[in-house]
């Protein structure tokens, strides 16, 4: 169960497969994705509600050729700079886009989730997102009232990744703070790969657990592994917060196709682990 | 306005704050929404109640959040909630009062885009997307919307339609069975808009001190109607600014704090 993240992702993640690495904002699995791209695996079809700058990452450097997600922009800050040049120009290569709105991706997860071919929202399809959509999202009655429903094909990922606190010794796993679709895109998918900030012995329960706790069982979970800072520059309730002077930041790093790959190949591919990376922003202490 | 105490974004955000009654339950888009209802939770609202998409419900941030899912806002919430609940159980599920939105581009009927600017098969310009915004629209009772206005967001056509405001107007919303009321307010940075009755068509109903008609007309992409009689917007008092102004120095104090992370040796 538990191993180092070189391991699990060279193990379980292969061209071509479609993966969700999940987390709302919050416990972002950025160390997993940094090391998919110095993995070099390439032509994944790449799950997330909010693409967030490590999809920019990603989806810059060539992992990906399609994208299914639901809100693609740099929070609070503006555009993801590496997405919107994959759309509007190619560049590195096409992306093929599944685009949704949150509400569908949710349901869509949990619809996986529980092994059914889709989940149902009120009402009809209205928007333009829904005539862009209609392999994915499509008008059905209800067998009931009779009423038009909205149905909302399930995803179901070849692999799911998370990151998460704290991990006990049986590979239980334990997530606080803000949950986001986690619990339900890993239940969603056939794989399912967990990096933590610790492994502890016993995690804290009931009345002792902060915030909502919320806990993966192990025999859920294919492999885990401890990566300190995993989530940076999301981050990790309890732990570090996020970086938001990095989410500025990253906007004028992304803009221009050169700066951002060599920004990569320092940051990244000349480091040898999550653990590199972090020394070389200067955020370890 | 050049010889006023407060700027036009800051107005805009006083006036959009003061449209939320106190004890509403209201489901925050970021930006400009944020900065508005936390005013308002600040100053003549403290009871208003604030939903964030990332499922944090009831929070009280003490700096504004720059995403939707910040740790302050967890920290501290009534509750932090998986994110299928806050869309089907609270949103889809009726319960929420106010759905405060902004967009790319509005049309007449408080249609919005936040997807696309050109065709969506190929775009001049890729946007972030619906994100929450398609739902908010359809189930919050009514929706209030806060735009920086200009003939290129307020536009006689949507390049893509990613939220329903009154679709055509003259109650075709209402005819599609949409749970919620649609947009009732528009705040922008010279005035507000709300839905002339029976044909639903945005209009000119309100104005800040100093501006004319004529320059909100120049600032929108189609003829902009004017209500019979157009109000002056009340200036923001010295409070109002102050917790505003306050508001964003704590917010860029905080977000210029670095981040330490403790490896093990």
């Amino acid at each position: 169960m538990f191993t180092s993240l070189n391991e699990a992702i060279a193990r379980h993640v292969h061209d071509g497969q479609s993966v969700a690495l999940e987390g709302f904002t919050h416990l972002i699995p950025f160390a997993a994705g940094q090391e998919i791209i110095r993995q070099g695996v390439k032509g994944l079809h790449l799950i997330r509600m909010t693409p967030d700058l490590i999809y920019d990452q990603m989806i810059g450097m060539g992992c990906a050729r399609a994208l299914t997600f639901s809100w693609g922009g740099n929070p609070g800050v503006g555009s993801l700079h590496r997405l919107r040049d994959a759309v509007e120009n190619g560049w590195p290569g096409p992306i093929e886009i599944h685009e949704h709105s949150h509400a569908e991706m949710a349901v869509a997860y949990s619809a996986g989730a529980a092994a059914l071919p889709c989940g149902l929202m009120q009402g009809a399809p209205l928007t333009d997102l829904a005539g862009h959509s209609t392999d994915r999202v499509r008008a059905l009655d209800c067998p009931f009232s009779g009423e038009t429903l909205t149905a909302v094909a399930a995803i179901k990922p070849d692999v799911t990744i998370l990151h998460a606190q704290q991990a006990d010794a049986a590979g239980n796993v334990q997530i606080r703070g803000i949950v986001g679709a986690t619990v339900e895109a890993a239940m969603a998918a056939k794989t399912v790969l967990v990096t933590v900030e610790e492994r502890v012995d016993a995690l804290a329960a009931g009345m002792n657990a902060k915030l909502n706790a919320v806990v993966l069982p192990h025999w859920l979970i294919s492999a885990i592994a401890v990566v300190p800072g995993g989530a940076y520059p999301s981050y990790a309730q309890g732990y570090y917060p996020r970086d938001n002077a990095f989410y500025l930041t990253w906007d004028e790093v992304a803009r221009d196709r050169e700066r951002f790959r060599a920004w990569m190949q320092a940051h990244v591919l000349d480091c040898a682990d999550h653990a590199a990376t972090l020394r070389r922003l200067e955020v370890a202490a | 306005m050049n010889d006023r105490a407060y700027s036009r974004d800051e107005i805009m955000t006083v006036t959009a704050a003061r449209q939320l009654r106190n004890g509403a339950v209201c489901f925050v888009g970021i930006g400009l929404p944020s900065a508005a209802c936390n005013l308002a939770r600040q100053t003549h609202a403290p009871d208003l109640v604030l939903i964030y998409e990332s499922g944090t419900v009831d929070t009280k941030p003490r700096v504004l959040p720059l995403s939707i899912g910040d740790g302050e806002l967890a920290e501290t919430a009534t509750c932090v909630v998986p994110l299928p609940d806050i869309f089907s159980c609270y949103l889809q599920g009726g319960r929420v009062d106010v759905g405060f939105l902004s967009a790319a581009q509005i049309d007449r009927f408080g249609n919005l885009n936040s997807t696309v600017i050109g065709d969506y098969a190929t775009p001049k310009v890729r946007l972030p997307g619906a994100g929450g915004a398609p739902e908010i629209a359809r189930h919050a009772r009514e929706v209030l919307i806060v735009m920086r206005q200009s003939a290129r967001s307020f536009v006689d056509k949507l390049d893509f339609c990613t939220s329903c405001g009154y679709l055509d107007g003259g109650g075709a919303r209402r005819a599609r069975g949409l749970p919620g009321a649609g947009p009732r307010k528009v705040i922008t940075d010279y005035g507000m808009l709300e839905p002339a009755p029976e044909t639903e068509e945005l209009r000119l109903t309100a104005l800040y001190p100093g501006i004319e008609v004529e320059e909100a007309q120049a600032a929108t992409g189609w003829p902009l109607k004017i209500a019979p009689n157009v109000a002056e917007l009340p200036e923001p008092t010295q409070e109002d600014l102050a917790v505003l102004r306050a508001l964003h120095a704590r917010t860029q104090a905080a977000h210029a704090q670095p981040v330490r992370i403790a490896l093990p040796a």
